[in-house]
């Protein structure tokens, strides 16, 4: 039966070379910590992407009880921690892979630059790659604000006063992340709610389906 | 021999580059040392590394309950705002004075621009051909010292905060709806006028200290702490007369008690 439906897609669209990209490649020795165990250094960019996957289903989750709305937004979450069945647990996984996925991805940034991994011809994966180390940034601060306690708020406030006093684009850039040159309120929870959901989340796919498509072009870097 | 996807394997210094030898990059399978197939032999020993810092990673959510403080108030003037871990460097370097003041665009967007816009363009700063970090001391040691700054940055940052002094003081008490019943005729509303209002607010609700509203003290420990302090609420806040201190305590529980009915 299964070998129907396959035969049956795979006269349709040829599986057989989608299969081979993403499955059908050797690992080298020096990559593989079952030769050489200080190859676990290579682990650190899956664990990030692993991580990364923690997120993305843990914030799944979360969504389904979390109001974006000043009235609401705390005690959305003050019942998720109080109330709700393992809820507790999923938002700690999102609060601490939040931290978590920035050491992963710390430790892969410096794994790659101290074996110089981005030299010809990975130039470009190393920009990708740092261009998501931003997105993940972003992605720490829009996040922070979301439970809207006390320490979100204040925290948040600092930021966008940063924000504010960028050169020419200072007023601008507020707005457009606050809502409003001076509230911090309920525009600005809202608009940061969108970004971590939605913005933020489309500019990391993206680059993560860039970085992944170039590693496999490329291949991992050779050993030192 | 050409195996595979004829996945490229660049830049191996093991190998070396003969004068006539082609741009083309080797196979993997040309390669000395024993290579696996990624599927499915490799994917199930990385499939068990992965389940271990799954686990490793539950025990740390289990052991650490995610922090969550009081919702969020505006008007809180005595709250000292301190962004997420990750971000301390940042707002540690804005401290000093060569990157504060008329030189918070240097403190804020130049140090912090240039030593990431370095680590975008580090491929092209770093454009020569050894890989090894002895033949590229320069962009090592920058890398060093940067990592050193960003750690020292956030340990000068994180050392003195009293995190638990400051999760003491904004618990996450759900803010309540009842409307708080205060007894000015009451004997202990006078006392409690002269020594707590300006601190704890007229309604108990809290201003710059806590809330008194929905506390789980007993009437010792109220005495105790208004005499003796707590936290960061200095002692001696009361300095009546131990009838006045009952009263006090009296009045306390009493709005206490009218908000649990």
């Amino acid at each position: 039966m299964l070998q129907k439906i396959y035969d049956w897609i795979d006269e349709r669209i040829d599986l057989q070379p989608i299969w081979r990209d993403i499955a059908d490649h050797e690992v080298p020795e020096h990559v593989n910590p079952a030769h050489h165990f200080s190859a676990f250094v290579y682990c650190f960019g899956g664990l990030t992407f692993f991580v990364v996957v923690i997120q993305i289903l843990s914030g799944m989750f979360l969504t389904m009880y979390y109001v974006p709305d000043i009235e609401n937004a705390w005690r959305s979450v003050y019942y998720l921690q109080t109330e709700v069945a393992h809820a507790q647990i999923v938002r700690g996984m999102h609060h601490w892979g939040a931290s978590v996925v920035i050491v992963m991805l710390l430790l892969h940034t410096l794994r790659v630059f101290f074996q110089g991994a981005y030299k010809k011809p990975r130039e470009l994966n190393w920009m990708v790659g740092v261009l998501l180390f931003f997105v993940m940034l972003g992605l720490g601060f829009t996040g922070y604000l979301l439970p809207w306690d006390n320490k979100a708020f204040f925290a948040t406030q600092v930021g966008l006063e940063m924000a504010q006093q960028v050169p020419f684009i200072g007023e601008q850039l507020k707005i457009l992340l606050a809502g409003d040159a001076s509230i911090v309120g309920a525009q600005t929870l809202t608009r940061f709610f969108a970004i971590h959901v939605f913005f933020l989340p489309a500019a990391l796919f993206a680059l993560l389906a860039v970085h992944f498509i170039l590693i496999r072009r490329q291949g991992i870097s050779g050993p030192l | 021999m050409q195996r595979g996807k004829g996945m490229k394997f660049v830049g191996d210094s093991r190998i070396k580059q003969g004068p006539t030898a082609s741009r083309i990059p080797k196979d993997y399978s040309e390669y000395p040392g024993r290579t696996e197939a990624f599927w499915p032999n490799f994917l199930l020993k990385e499939w068990l590394a992965g389940a271990v810092f799954l686990i490793g990673f539950l025990i740390l959510t289990l052991a650490q309950p995610s922090p969550l403080g009081g919702l969020a108030d505006p008007t809180n003037a005595s709250f000292i705002p301190l962004p997420d871990w990750y971000f301390l460097f940042l707002y540690e370097l804005l401290k000093y004075e060569f990157a504060s003041g008329n030189y918070i665009i240097l403190g804020m967007l130049g140090l912090p621009g240039i030593a990431f816009g370095a680590l975008f363009l580090a491929p092209f700063l770093d454009n020569g051909p050894g890989r090894r970090p002895q033949q590229r001391p320069i962009a090592v040691g920058m890398m060093l010292l940067a990592l050193v700054s960003v750690i020292w940055l956030t340990y000068s940052s994180a050392a003195p905060v009293d995190w638990e002094g400051r999760a003491e003081m904004d618990p996450p008490v759900p803010p309540s709806d009842v409307q708080v019943e205060i007894d000015t005729e009451h004997p202990g509303y006078a006392v409690y006028e002269t020594s707590c209002l300006a601190c704890h607010g007229a309604e108990l609700e809290g201003t710059a200290a806590p809330t008194l509203v929905g506390i789980d003290y007993s009437a010792e420990e109220i005495a105790d702490i208004s005499v003796n302090g707590i936290g960061t609420m200095p002692p001696d806040q009361f300095t009546g007369s131990d009838e006045e201190l009952e009263q006090l305590v009296d009045f306390i529980l009493s709005v206490n008690e009218s908000v649990e009915e």
